[in-house]
């Protein structure tokens, strides 16, 4: 199929879908943005660093226990929108957020949310491995005694290294440095420090861009697996990632707007619009 | 063979650079050079002078006044008080410059919002630190020892050292503390913890090699200043070791400046003597600082 022959049909499907769809936003983003019993829901959400806006009405409903994937090229305002979910944006001074962004139906940026205990809920790995300088197992507490989880941390801890599918490698040196793990088994360890406080939604900011290739697919694996017991949302730069591992798929473009969100297999075989889909194919980005 | 050479145009000018590049590591070498001398024959100049005069007695006697009681067979004189005065009056000013300047700096990197007067007292806290420490030492005598009426006293002198190296340990620990990565933090932050508990956990743990580093530099550049404890009053012919907070004390570069301005030509050995002990002292300040650096550093 062609960037072309996609054109016309894009531009009719949408209309239709406007019609459809109940309140007929310009900001809504094409493809079925639906889905039943939302973890969480964006409404007009604008993102803005100092005068720069860099997110733009977005609407998007994340569903429970899957992985739903953030992708768009460089500076679209993926990253962003994730770092909004758990309020990291608050630790910028200069970023401003309006509209709404609802965890089980309540707005994240309501006066009476205090953004420690809404990150208690919703866990994150970042881009870089970014362990403490402190044992495996001494990780992997962080969150249980921060959060005052303290009992049998001993069993949380293997657990969540379970999870993580780290355990068999480290378990005989769970005293040593996290930092003398390997790249791969670094960003496994930050997972499971982010789950063993059990949260509800495990953010993932483009995981595995810093690991070499086999490092990349045990983290996939993972991710999979995880959606069994959490809601997984992942910024990715890589496509094909998104495509083997994510349900949903949202696709991001220049600008900061939200342009498409659908089944992972409809983006990708059959977006609705054009420049999703010439961004899809490596037209650009 | 007369096969031609392919890179053999622009030898002379690789060859003129080159040149170049070997005169700028000589003149590198010898500005090197210039500062190992200088502490080199520093160092020989002093030991020479001081040669047999740092015996046992001259650590554990009080001074005197008369040479003979320096020399082997007198009644034996020394620096007792002054190094006892010194050490005192370092640990004091360690204790008050950890918590006013820590807290300072912390406060300030971590809470402080991003606005003019933040900036305001960071640019000023910057400034004291090039202000003479004469200045602190009329400082101290105007508030200290005549305000508070606390007197010619080690605690004084300790607080007036306080001032003095105290933008110097805000300063550095600002850096520290700006040295340790966002992603640490947001690590914390990402798992529910508190802006205490992330200052607690991790940024300070981390940042507090060079906060130490920093600390003892400062403790061991206030170790070694004159000018403030002169304001202040500290004593030169001090005969017992200061024994409490409001103990009249002297110290060690007191001492040495007496010495040094006494008539006796032999005084110049034991000032010599006094500088070997102050020396030694501040090197193993050094070298405890190292140590903490290399013990303490969570990366290592």
């Amino acid at each position: 199929m062609t960037a072309n022959a996609g054109g016309p049909r894009t531009v009719s499907k949408a209309e239709t879908d406007d019609h459809r769809s109940e309140p007929t936003e310009d900001d809504a983003p094409l493809g079925s943005p639906r889905v039943a019993d939302p973890v969480i829901k964006s409404r007009d959400l604008d993102v803005y660093y100092g005068d720069e806006q860099a997110l733009h009405g977005i609407q998007m409903e994340i569903p429970e226990r899957k992985v739903t994937a953030l992708i768009g090229p460089s500076g679209c305002g993926k990253s962003t929108f994730l770092r909004s979910i758990n309020r990291m944006n608050d630790l910028i001074d200069i970023a401003r957020v309006e509209g709404d962004l609802r965890f089980h139906g309540k707005n994240v940026y309501d006066e009476d949310v205090d953004p420690v205990a809404l990150r208690r809920k919703i866990g994150m790995v970042f881009q870089k491995p970014n362990p403490f300088p402190k044992s495996i197992y001494d990780n992997v507490a962080y969150g249980l005694r921060v959060q005052g989880k303290d009992d049998d941390v001993d069993e949380q801890v293997h657990t969540a290294l379970e999870r993580a599918a780290l355990l068999d490698e480290v378990e005989d040196q769970l005293d040593s440095s996290g930092l003398d793990l390997s790249g791969g088994q670094q960003q496994r360890l930050c997972i499971a420090r982010a789950i063993a406080p059990d949260p509800e939604v495990i953010l993932m900011d483009e995981p595995a861009s810093a690991l070499d290739p086999v490092a990349t697919s045990k983290i996939e694996d993972l991710v999979e697996e995880l959606a069994e017991e959490y809601t997984v949302v992942i910024v990715t730069h890589n496509m094909q990632q998104a495509a083997r591992i994510s349900d949903k798929t949202a696709v991001f473009l220049t600008g900061g707007h939200l342009v498409e969100f659908d089944d992972t297999n409809k983006i990708f075989e059959n977006p609705e619009s054009e420049r999703v889909e010439d961004y899809i194919t490596g037209k650009f980005g | 063979m007369s096969t031609s050479n392919p890179f053999a145009e622009g030898t002379e000018d690789i060859a003129r650079k080159r040149l170049i590049g070997r005169v700028f590591v000589a003149i590198c070498f010898a500005s090197t050079l210039v500062g190992i001398v200088a502490l080199v024959a520093l160092i020989v100049d002093v030991l020479y002078e001081s040669w047999g005069w740092v015996t046992w007695e001259f650590l554990t006697y009080p001074p005197s006044q008369v040479i003979e009681n320096f020399l082997p067979g007198g009644r034996g004189a020394g620096i007792y008080p002054a190094i006892v005065g010194s050490i005192f009056l370092i640990a004091l000013t360690a204790v008050f410059t950890v918590f006013l300047g820590v807290g300072a700096a912390v406060y300030l990197e971590e809470y402080a919002g991003d606005n003019w007067l933040t900036s305001f007292i960071e640019a000023n806290i910057a400034n004291l630190a090039g202000v003479p420490s004469i200045v602190y030492g009329l400082l101290g005598l105007a508030i200290f020892v005549r305000g508070i009426q606390l007197g010619s006293s080690l605690i004084a002198g300790a607080l007036t050292l306080t001032l003095l190296i105290l933008p110097i340990v805000i300063v550095s620990t600002q850096e520290a503390l700006r040295a340790v990565p966002d992603s640490q933090r947001q690590a914390a932050y990402g798992v529910g913890a508190t802006q205490w508990q992330v200052i607690r956990d991790v940024v300070l743990p981390r940042a507090l090699p060079g906060i130490m580093t920093g600390t003892i530099l400062s403790l061991s550049r206030a170790i070694g200043e004159t000018a403030p404890i002169l304001m202040v009053g500290a004593a030169t012919s001090l005969f017992v070791a200061p024994d409490g907070l409001t103990s009249p004390f002297s110290a060690m570069p007191m001492m040495i400046f007496e010495w040094a301005t006494l008539p006796e030509p032999e005084f110049q050995h034991v000032a010599a003597a006094g500088i070997v002990v102050l020396l030694t002292i501040l090197l193993l300040m050094n070298a405890i600082a190292i140590f903490i650096r290399n013990r303490y550093d969570p990366r290592s």
